[in-house]
């Protein structure tokens, strides 16, 4: 079992300036969502985006102790304007 | 990884266009995200699936060749794209069918 709060650290660890937001999917504390934005990702690729997630939570998932991760990541500008797409959604 | 497993994986994302490394099959998946990558891709096309479930040295060694903790794993036109979030993205973002075909800019 993973406590969100330690994952989230980790990650904010890693990437100095990330938001990360954490969901707990099943309440089973192994299966988590998580949203990463982070001017660290900017021009990088996504499979490079979510290493950089990934590197620091290397150990849970060889473990399987994470068993799975649904991940998104942004940049800033990315996730500002993922935002703005919402609201206009009808 | 083997020798062995290495060429195989090198030849299977050479020879197919779309290449999904999964937990069961398109018919039957075994895992939510397996489904969903598998759904997605055959949107455009035929996908070449690998069953990780039935080859345990496969499940290993796949996540040592793209450096990538999770399964599924797809490759497009012999290229590592991720797993099923960054599918779901590509394909939100109108960009998946171009990388299929092999029409994408650039």
């Amino acid at each position: 079992m993973i406590d969100p709060e330690e994952l989230k650290r980790r990650v904010v660890h890693a990437l100095a300036d990330a938001d990360v937001e954490v969901q707990d999917l099943t309440g089973t504390r192994d299966h988590f969502e998580m949203r990463v934005v982070s001017s660290r990702f900017a021009g990088q690729s996504m499979v490079d985006q979510h290493q950089l997630v990934y590197a620091p939570l290397q150990d849970w998932l060889k473990t399987g102790e994470l068993h799975a991760l649904s991940l998104r990541t942004f940049t800033p500008e990315q996730w500002k304007k993922a935002q703005e797409r919402q609201t206009r959604t009808p | 990884m083997t020798p062995e497993l290495k060429s195989r994986f090198d030849d299977a994302v050479q020879k197919h266009p779309v290449v999904l490394f999964m937990k069961g099959n398109a018919l039957f998946p075994r895992c939510g995200f397996s489904a969903a990558a598998v759904q997605i891709l055959q949107q455009y096309g035929p996908v070449h699936t690998v069953d990780v479930l039935a080859e345990p040295d496969v499940r290993e060694a796949i996540k040592e060749y793209t450096h990538w903790p999770t399964i599924p794993q797809a490759f497009i036109r012999g290229k590592f794209v991720g797993g099923s979030d960054i599918l779901r993205d590509l394909e939100e973002r109108g960009e998946l069918e171009a990388m299929i075909k092999g029409t994408e800019g650039g």
